[in-house]
């Protein structure tokens, strides 16, 4: 029988081709710029790291700071508070058996994945105002504590999938209480999981602009909208240098994350 | 090194190297009952998995759980570890209900089927794993653990992984890890169903010496009557959530307790009988073809129709005259050591006979009619 092979199609090189230029030209074009020795956004001048100089002691630099250390706060909180909550309902889904409400359970940790992010974003907003709670570090972490589970969920119940309650049974057969069987044996067992849904919640609570910029107050920044706001009066070619550390960090973290959940799928007995 | 179990006294201190072992008896002649299972009742909703079962276990004894698959085995192997709470009756250890207690508070340790030891610690730590989880230093763990680890020949693994050992190490793992603890009985769930044939027929001598070595009692599921045969001190045939019949291998080979007994362990040829009487254990039936025949029988009140159980290897050719049955001979399978004769009876009932090969001078051509002579012991009355 003859095999489907897409790569026979013709015009897949072609189709290929432009799916890589529209998805990662914009990003090539930004990286490349951030190194570019003009002032210009469009001329190239030269090679030069004076973007980057600028981004840590030019004009706005204490601003970036600000913005930089809010955003890694409220990343490592909400990529925490994400993951133990995630974790939670992870081993619930998978070690309690049947319950009423585990497909509602299930629809609803994954929902905010599908409900649209300016939706949240409102819905958030509303909220907030709603209880009288005013925009801050408080709120954005809050926020993001809440959208990040989802993201969190996925690597840890992927790794809890894969592993069998035999071993929570033999550490129980072998008198561990429960707590001992999931501190000694199960936890461990599902590190590599924890981990790469630390890194994904982490990353996506780093990069989000959307709900931030709703739920933010007045003052207060993250990195996205402090960039957002400086590119609001013209861009410079340090927003590019920012950029780019930004994404060069999200590719680290993403390929982080994926690289310990693989590791962990090999290593299993 | 001698520490007490859970507040009871180690049985034979196997740990001890010259201790005087004490002599465990044949086919199930032992001391005393360490598990009393009685009247054990497991339902998952509308399905009864167990019903009613009783069986008591002895000290020292290697008893195996035989049966099909879905018969109940494992499902009676999970309750007294205590991984499914039973739906009614007791699980008695040492005259003590333990059916209300978890896993972790009973002193009974299982080899899983695939052997579920823990990816993440290396051999010794598993082999401490429940030692520690007792209270024990992890010096005195690990002595134990190296002692239970020389007992099943993998001293030279300690720090491995797991992932590290082929499927036989890691079957040994698991066994040293269950008898690490000094467990009141060791329950291993079909431990020998993921290895190939070859290193399964070595480990269940091993197993056996083991289990002999240690004095601890063995509950062994398996659904491999051979595997059960070689190594049972007693056999609790099961199916369809009831015990059919417990007894020595050989009793249960032998003396089968009825149809789905006989059928189950080993091969049997079944027909349909008129019973012309039973008395003291001993039936007489009419034959197919009009001669009678007397044979034992676990039946007593009178019945009028019964099922012959006819083991093939105890039937032999003769001459139609002096035969007890006369077949018409209709194929041969050469198996080696054995040659199996396919025959079929007057009423188009098959036969198969089983004649050693060294022996099986004369085999019947395809289509001629043969005698066949029932040997003693070759035939059983069961109930219909």
């Amino acid at each position: 029988m003859r095999q489907l092979d897409l790569r026979r199609f013709p015009g897949f090189f072609a189709v290929t081709m432009l799916c890589v230029v529209v998805l990662y030209a914009p990003l090539m074009v930004v990286a490349v710029y951030s190194f570019n020795a003009s002032s210009s956004i469009t001329l190239w001048g030269g090679f030069s790291l004076d973007w980057y100089a600028d981004v840590f002691t030019g004009p706005e630099a204490p601003k970036f700071r600000v913005a930089a250390m809010n955003s890694l706060i409220i990343a490592v909180l909400a990529g925490c508070g994400a993951t133990i909550i995630a974790t939670a309902a992870a081993v619930a889904m998978h070690r309690a058996g049947r319950f009423r409400g585990k497909t509602a359970s299930f629809a609803l940790i994954n929902l905010p994945l599908m409900v649209p992010e300016v939706v949240t974003a409102v819905a958030s907003l509303i909220f907030f105002t709603a209880i009288g709670f005013s925009g801050g570090v408080g709120t954005i972490l809050l926020a993001h504590l809440t959208f990040c589970i989802p993201f969190a969920y996925l690597p840890i119940a992927a790794r809890m999938q894969s592993i069998p309650d035999a071993y929570e049974q033999a550490a129980m057969d072998l008198y561990a209480t429960p707590w001992e069987a999931f501190r000694l044996v199960l936890l461990p067992l599902m590190m590599p999981g924890i981990f790469s849904g630390f890194l994904l919640a982490f990353i996506i609570s780093l990069d989000d602009f959307l709900i931030t910029n709703f739920v933010k107050g007045a003052g207060v920044e993250t990195l996205p909208t402090a960039i957002f706001g400086a590119v609001k009066q013209g861009i410079k070619p340090n927003i590019m240098a920012i950029s780019t550390l930004m994404l060069g960090v999200s590719v680290v973290f993403v390929t982080l994350s994926w690289l310990i959940g693989r590791s962990g799928q090999r290593d299993k007995a | 090194m001698n520490v007490p179990l859970l507040g009871y006294e180690p049985i034979n201190g196997w740990y001890h190297p010259g201790k005087e072992k004490q002599f465990r008896g044949w086919f199930g002649i032992v001391t005393g009952t360490v598990i009393s299972i009685d009247r054990v009742v497991k339902s998952f909703g509308t399905f009864t998995a167990l019903h009613e079962v009783s069986l008591d276990i002895a000290d020292n004894e290697f008893f195996t759980l035989l049966g099909p698959s879905g018969c109940g085995k494992t499902t009676l192997l999970r309750c007294i570890a205590g991984f499914e709470p039973v739906s009614g009756g007791q699980i008695r250890l040492h005259g003590e209900d333990i059916a209300p207690l978890p896993p972790f508070k009973r002193p009974v340790n299982t080899v899983f089927q695939h052997y579920a030891l823990f990816p993440h610690m290396t051999v010794l730590e598993n082999v401490m794993f429940g030692l520690q989880r007792l209270g024990w230093s992890v010096v005195d763990a690990e002595g134990r653990a190296k002692q239970a680890l020389e007992l099943v020949h993998l001293s030279q693994f300690l720090k491995r992984r797991p992932g590290q050992l082929s499927g036989g190490q890691q079957q040994r793992v698991a066994l040293a890890r269950a008898l690490a603890p000094e467990p009141k009985v060791l329950l291993l769930d079909e431990p020998l169903s993921a290895l190939d044939l070859k290193l399964r027929q070595a480990v269940r001598m091993e197993l056996k010496q083991i289990q002999r070595e240690t004095g601890i009692a063995f509950v062994f599921v398996t659904h491999d009557q051979e595997e059960a045969l070689t190594m049972s001190d007693r056999i609790a045939v099961m199916s369809d959530g009831h015990v059919q019949q417990i007894g020595t291998p050989r009793e249960i080979y032998e003396a089968p307790a009825n149809r789905f007994v006989a059928d189950f362990i080993g091969e049997t040829n079944l027909i349909e009988v008129p019973v012309l009487g039973i008395e003291g254990g001993m039936a007489e039936v009419s034959l197919p073809g009009g001669r009678a025949l007397r044979c034992p029988t676990p039946l007593t009140g009178p019945v009028g129709q019964g099922v012959l159980s006819l083991r093939p290897e105890r039937i032999d050719l003769c001459a139609p005259g002096e035969a007890d049955l006369v077949v018409t001979a209709t194929d041969q399978v050469y198996l080696g050591t054995d040659i199996q004769l396919k025959a079929t009876l007057a009423g188009g009932q098959e036969l198969t006979i089983r004649l050693q090969n060294a022996l099986a001078t004369r085999l019947p051509e395809a289509g001629t009619q043969v005698g066949l002579k029932l040997e003693a012991g070759a035939a059983r009355l069961l109930a219909a």
